[in-house]
């Protein structure tokens, strides 16, 4: 009993947020590898292109809760995907035709476009504050819980109750749904096939007739899906704030090159890495071996590695070490 | 001077711009806006070192401009003597802990062949060292925090003159250029953005929430300075006499003693700040000119030659003997210790010190498009781009407000529309400089003021 006690202790605070946290992050590490692998530059507007697609569904979702209109026991939100995923979408082939592509066809280094990028993160930092206000903002309506902890406790007869809140289980369902989407669409269909070549060999695959621009496009569309969604789900577990969204570059960055760069399963591998090291690392075990150990061993201490403050400089250090033992990520690099 | 003649005509458009702000707004925003701008032309220095020179991308500003203002605060701070009674012994143990990692690590990678077995034993110190770091550190820290939290709760400084941090931040800087060196130089160039820019992160998180080395986030506050304070001089009779002297005509139309007597108090009160940011401009233009002919000097020389080899044909210039690995480490130092000195300078100035604003956007972004727009590789283009893309960054929302006002004049005051513009004019700064980056990268890649390369 006590170690079944144990267990849900684990899982109700690190496993399931590990879990939704993880998604969100590999959501917005395979657009970062995406842009990387075929576009071939590293997008500091990441963070801002997610925050961006997410303000549409947060504007929509008041639209229509002024109107009275829901989702039953879902958040209205998910109705808003498709309108803003249309305007991400739109916003970045917008971009794309008049900031990326003269780089692109003049053949600029990458670094330059990722300067290039740096430019268009400022612009879209500025019209999402102008739009929406720099403030914190919460858009989750519908059901809060599928199951509660007192539920739980009912239901088990156990003294350690599971919340599963309907926000990680969303996020689950959807990326799970979405990347298997893209990972069919990438290795199944014509036009995955060739985007895949364009990324391995880009004179070869233009050589053998496909079209760049239909690839760039086709890019910018995928990318745009998976910013959106990625930034909704985290906006709606969370809280919708531009400058965390900018933040969250940086631990989306990290999941991308621990995974190696260019290589979406890596991504979506290393997006759940970043999330359970920081938060296995930064979780106090106190009352999991409250639960394991004897009375007379019980730790005093809150027996916590590091403190959450250290949150994001875990994936950071994660990061690092990769670099230096592995410079093309866990998985190799630079292939989709 | 034929020569120079671009560089003299930017550079006096931007001091009648900041005139012209002395003029409209006040002297005060003026000499504030100059010695900002100056201290961004040495950050921009630093950057331009190892962009401009020698191709190398550094997104860390952040930290070392972090790591610079931490030496303000660690050299010049009285130290706090309840604290280090409480705490320092152990804090000072676990400094010898990391040293001794540190050198028993080499040795071992010295003396032993690479095998498994060395792996093992290095994972081994380092974990035993930081668990004692922990068991050692943990009550230390706890005793040290808890001496008058309001006030210290941390070891405090060395009471030292605060222009010798400026040096100080320098090494603090080049000490993590090292390492940061050491561990990323290797990488391709986005990659290396990438960790710079993640490195400095840790480093700011680190002094962010170590509480016990400069209070965290609940800053440090009255700093000293290398200038005197406005109170002592509103109260010290030679710089009354001075200001009376200065303003004898305005004085002189007023008739009643008492009238006489309030607007000389008022004009003491804005000269004695004006008068302390003129010191400060002083001494940030010493040392923007003392970096200037060191850089300009350096880049003209073989060194710099060597550099410009490197940056544009590695290949070759491994070919013809240059160290690569050795002057990559190099310039990152230097350039990044440039940085850390501008970092100490602006916490100098501002006079306190808050780990909490220490954001990538402000101090990494802003800082490299003032590198791009002024010009990569020309040090006088460096310093010009630090003083118009500061001078934007703080004029935008004025210049915003203004052009709101203009078009949305006809609307009545109470348009939802109109409103919401004017709230939201602050951020019409980003929208400026990134249009501005955009704009300098489309049709002027090399910046306002491009390299220029002198045939021997």
């Amino acid at each position: 009993m006590e170690s079944i006690n144990a267990i849900i202790v684990l899982l109700n605070y690190t496993v399931l947020p590990a879990l939704t946290y993880g998604s969100q992050l590999a959501l917005g590490a395979i657009f970062v590898t995406l842009i990387y692998g075929i576009l071939r530059f590293a997008n500091f507007a990441t963070g801002d292109m997610m925050s961006f697609g997410t303000m549409f569904a947060v504007l929509l979702t008041y639209y229509l809760q002024s109107k009275g209109v829901s989702f039953g026991f879902l958040p209205t939100a998910l109705l808003t995907i498709p309108f803003a995923v249309a305007m991400m979408i739109f916003y970045m082939l917008l971009i794309d035709k008049t900031v990326f592509s003269y780089y692109r066809i003049k053949k600029s280094p990458p670094v330059q476009l990722a300067m290039v990028s740096l430019g268009v993160m400022f612009v879209t930092q500025a019209i999402i504050r102008i739009i929406i206000g720099p403030s914190d903002r919460r858009f989750l309506d519908g059901e809060k819980f599928i199951l509660k902890a007192s539920e739980f406790k009912e239901m088990t007869g156990l003294s350690e109750g599971l919340t599963i809140k309907s926000t990680q289980v969303i996020t689950l369902v959807v990326t799970v749904v979405v990347v298997s989407i893209m990972f069919w669409f990438l290795n199944k269909t014509k036009t995955g096939t060739s985007m895949r070549a364009y990324s391995d060999n880009e004179d070869l695959a233009l050589l053998s007739g496909i079209d760049p621009k239909k690839v760039v496009m086709i890019t910018w569309i995928i990318a745009g899906v998976l910013a959106t969604i990625g930034g909704i789900l985290y906006g709606l577990d969370k809280s919708y704030r531009p400058f965390v969204y900018f933040n969250n570059m940086l631990p989306i960055f990290a999941a991308a090159i621990v995974g190696g760069i260019g290589n979406p399963y890596g991504a979506f591998f290393g997006g759940y890495v970043i999330a359970f090291a920081e938060i296995f690392l930064t979780y106090a075990y106190k009352r999991f071996f409250v639960y394991l150990l004897p009375e007379s061993l019980e730790p005093n201490s809150l027996m916590q590695l590091l403190s959450t403050d250290y949150k994001f400089a875990i994936s950071f250090s994660i990061l690092v070490v990769v670099l230096l033992f592995r410079p093309s990520g866990i998985f190799e690099g630079k292939k989709i | 001077m034929k020569k120079y003649s671009n560089v003299i005509a930017a550079y006096s458009i931007m001091l009648i711009l900041i005139i012209l702000v002395g003029i409209f707004q006040s002297w005060s925003i003026a000499l504030s806006i100059f010695n900002y701008c100056m201290i961004s032309a040495v950050m921009t220095m630093g950057a331009n070192i190892q962009w401009g020179y020698a191709g190398l991308i550094n997104f860390g500003i952040m930290g070392y401009t972090a790591l610079g203002g931490l030496a303000v605060v660690l050299v010049s701070v009285a130290p706090v003597p309840e604290a280090w009674r409480v705490g320092g012994l152990n804090m000072m143990t676990c400094l010898a802990i990391i040293i001794g990692m540190i050198f028993s690590i080499k040795y071992i990678l010295k003396k032993i062949q690479k095998s498994k077995k060395r792996n093992y034993l290095i994972a081994a110190i380092i974990f035993i060292g930081l668990i004692l770091i922990k068991l050692i550190s943990g009550p230390a820290i706890e005793n040290i925090e808890a001496v008058e939290p309001a006030k210290f709760g941390f070891l405090g400084g060395l009471g030292m003159p605060v222009l010798f941090s400026w040096i100080v931040g320098g090494f603090f800087a080049a000490g993590l250029a090292y390492i940061v060196g050491k561990v990323a130089l290797g990488l391709r160039a986005d990659y290396l953005a990438i960790a710079t820019l993640l490195i400095a992160e840790i480093v700011v998180s680190i002094i962010k929430h170590e509480d016990w080395l400069a209070r965290g986030v609940k800053n440090v506050i009255g700093l000293k300075r290398p200038a005197p304070y406005e109170i002592d001089l509103q109260t010290s009779p030679w710089f009354i006499n001075l200001v009376e002297k200065f303003h004898s005509t305005k004085l002189a139309a007023l008739n009643s003693l008492s009238e006489k007597q309030e607007l000389l108090n008022q004009l003491v009160i804005d000269a004695s700040s004006i008068y302390v940011k003129l010191c400060f401009a002083g001494l940030f233009l010493i040392v923007v000119v003392i970096l200037l002919i060191i850089t300009q000097k350096a880049l003209y020389s073989p060194w710099g030659r060597m550099m410009r080899a490197i940056r544009d044909n590695e290949e070759a210039a491994s070919a013809m003997g240059k160290n690569i690995v050795k002057q990559h480490l190099f310039i990152f130092i230097l350039g990044s210790a440039i940085v850390g000195i501008a970092g100490a300078m602006m916490v100098t100035n501002d006079g306190l010190f808050t780990p909490g604003s220490y954001r990538p956007m402000r101090y990494t972004f802003v800082i490299w498009v003032m590198v791009i727009v002024g010009g990569t590789g020309n040090n006088f283009g460096a310093i010009l781009g630090g003083f118009v893309v500061w001078f934007l960054w703080v004029q935008a929302a004025p210049m915003a407000l203004f052009f709101i006002n203009l078009f949305t004049a006809h609307l009545p005051e109470t348009n939802e529309l109109r409103i919401h513009l004017i709230e939201s004019a602050p951020y019409f700064r980003f929208l400026l400089v990134g249009i501005g980056l955009l704009l300098i990268m489309r049709f002027r890649p090399q910046g306002i003021l491009p390299e220029k390369i002198i045939k021997q």
